[in-house]
């Protein structure tokens, strides 16, 4: 593997993309909204959660609708300190695996498809790479940076979290072992998922909106992970949190496996 | 003579029922500027990808550099540049971004690579906007930047595929003299693909003719004109009183001028059936007392023997 080229790709990739509006503003805002002003929103809902005839004093009733492991869990802490806990660390668990897959695929439309729209495809084809190398190298550039900008995510949110809940509960108490799973085991793997399904998306699309809509997609599994949080179907304890994990891991070496075996050359030189 | 520099022989490359190159045969000597002629779908392109081993051939086979595309691409394409169609440029980056983006894809020794860029920029003047984004650049630019970018890694091959299509002529003669230096200059074998058949004839060594995939005609243009342009156009002045028995001559000689001639003031421009009419013709003037002043054969060109190929072919 000839790493100078690999690591050119990646650059040249991560420059271009980031000069595109379409990839940077949603890499800047759904963070922005997700782990800067939603844990303020949560932690002052949650201070009146627990006073009955306000209007979110359901949030409270949600939490005694919660699975018995996740109220074992809470246990030790008192009513408005669970609520807190409950919507911090619990709830916006699901919602934090937004952001690698959401980084990767946009960066992978615009690496994959987006070439292809700007026409720079061709004079790629005919460098010396090798089309392993190639394959690699666009994948690289969008997994480690939506595995970075997930970890930056999750730094800022570790400080806004404890910051914002820090007038009621006193205490660090973010993050546990269960959001570092999450951070470290499950994140690298939704990031995986969001890359081969956008690369999968790309060689049938024509351009960057269109391989973003159809790999948009993706983020579905998520959602139905969100919902089965909040409807109290299960919750994100550390178990569930690396079963969760290791099921993506193997779906990603499935489609890892075919992607790399429609990656060709030709195949792509003829769809130009 | 030296060894080809690319060998094609029964190269094939089928697209569902449809030859895009069918049965090609031919090499090109190194060091040579070999066009390659043929309207649009000809086959041009895909023999290009097909001799850098980017899409893979139907039958056939193609040893460039002594290299199999098929089986050593990277090694090949390390030894080729390729300017394609369009340029296909990074347009959100510097030209310098772009040149050195591309060293580091064709291991350039990073020792090298400045002095290289800079170098090139300099020879294609656009040094002085090296750090603008290549979006803003005029049409020419562009194609000569993604030249310079096509000869970074100094090729041994270059192929160019319609450089000069879209310029303005004043671009399109600095892109041909920077082609013609490479060749004569550096020893770089070129194998230009165009449909600008004046262009052709200027640059050219030899020429290959392609139609639907399959080579009609090769040599060089000086061999193909003589072998397909069969009519022979001549310049002729003769004695401004004579010229009604002049124009006369030419109507009773129909086997001889084969179209009506073009006159202006006392010249002609006659177009003959082929060289052998040139001495009847001039028994018959001077048999009807019409002195000549002033006969001269105009040179064929590949314009007339592309027709002449694509008249024959229809």
């Amino acid at each position: 593997m000839n790493t100078r080229a690999i690591k050119a790709i990646v650059r040249k990739d991560l420059k271009v993309a980031l000069q595109n509006k379409g990839v940077l503003l949603p890499i800047i805002i759904v963070p922005l909204i997700l782990f800067v002003v939603l844990p303020w929103i949560l932690a002052y809902a949650s201070t009146l959660a627990n006073v009955a005839g306000t209007s979110v004093s359901d949030l409270g009733q949600l939490l005694e609708s919660m699975p018995a492991g996740l109220l074992n869990e809470l246990s030790k802490y008192t009513g408005e300190q669970k609520t807190i806990i409950f919507g911090l660390v619990y709830m916006l668990a699901p919602m934090f695996l937004i952001m690698p897959v959401m980084v990767s695929s946009v960066l992978a439309a615009d690496s994959f498809a987006g070439e292809k729209e700007r026409k720079t495809l061709e004079a790629l084809l005919y460098t010396p790479t090798t089309d392993r190398e190639l394959f690699t190298a666009k994948l690289l550039g969008a997994w480690t940076s939506a595995i970075l900008v997930a970890l930056l995510s999750f730094v800022v949110y570790a400080i806004m979290a404890n910051a914002a809940g820090w007038q009621s509960i006193h205490a660090i108490f973010f993050p546990n072992w269960m959001w570092i799973a999450l951070v470290v085991w499950v994140s690298p793997a939704v990031a995986g998922l969001g890359l081969v399904v956008m690369v999968f998306a790309s060689s049938r699309a024509q351009g960057f909106q269109d391989a973003y809509q159809v790999g948009g997609l993706v983020v579905l599994p998520v959602i139905l992970l969100m919902v089965g949080q909040v409807s109290g179907v299960m919750y994100f304890s550390l178990g569930i949190v690396l079963a969760v994990g290791l099921v993506i891991w193997l779906i990603d070496a499935a489609l890892l496996f075919f992607a790399s075996r429609s990656f060709r050359r030709g195949e792509l030189m003829t769809k130009l | 003579m030296t060894s080809p520099a690319i060998h094609i022989s029964s190269l094939t490359r089928r697209f569902g029922d449809k030859n895009a190159v069918d049965q090609l045969t031919l090499a090109v000597q190194a060091g040579e500027i070999f066009g390659f002629l043929g309207h649009n779908g000809a086959g041009k392109t895909t023999t290009i990808r097909l001799l850098n081993g980017v899409i893979e051939a139907t039958s056939g086979q193609a040893i460039v550099l002594g290299l199999d595309p098929q089986t050593e691409g990277p090694a090949l394409r390390a030894r080729t540049g390729v300017l394609t169609e369009t340029p296909s440029l990074d347009e959100r980056l510097t030209a310098r971004d772009n040149l050195n983006i591309y060293a580091d894809l064709y291991n350039i020794p990073q020792m090298e690579v400045s002095e290289r860029v800079n170098s090139l920029l300099d020879e294609f003047e656009l040094a002085d906007r090296a750090d603008e984004k290549v979006g803003g650049y005029s049409k020419g630019m562009k194609q000569r930047m993604a030249l310079a970018r096509a000869l970074l890694h100094k090729p041994d091959v270059l192929f160019l595929d319609e450089p000069t299509s879209g310029l303005d002529p004043v671009a399109a003669r600095h892109v041909n003299d920077l082609v013609e230096k490479l060749a004569r200059r550096d020893g770089c074998t070129v194998f230009l693909c165009t449909h600008n058949l004046v262009e052709a004839q200027k640059i050219c060594d030899r020429v290959a003719v392609m139609e639907h995939g399959k080579l009609v005609a090769i040599g060089t243009p000086s061999e193909l004109t003589r072998q397909f342009v069969k009519r022979l156009d001549v310049d002729l002045e003769v004695d401004p009183q004579k010229i009604e028995t002049a124009l006369q001559v030419f109507r009773d000689s129909p086997e001889l001028v084969v179209k009506p001639p073009y006159q202006n003031k006392e010249t002609f421009t006659l177009t003959l059936s082929g060289p052998k009419a040139i001495p009847e013709l001039l028994s018959n003037l001077v048999k009807m007392d019409v002195p000549v002043f002033k006969l001269a054969p105009q040179e064929a060109n590949l314009e007339e023997v592309y027709f002449a190929i694509n008249g024959g072919q229809e």
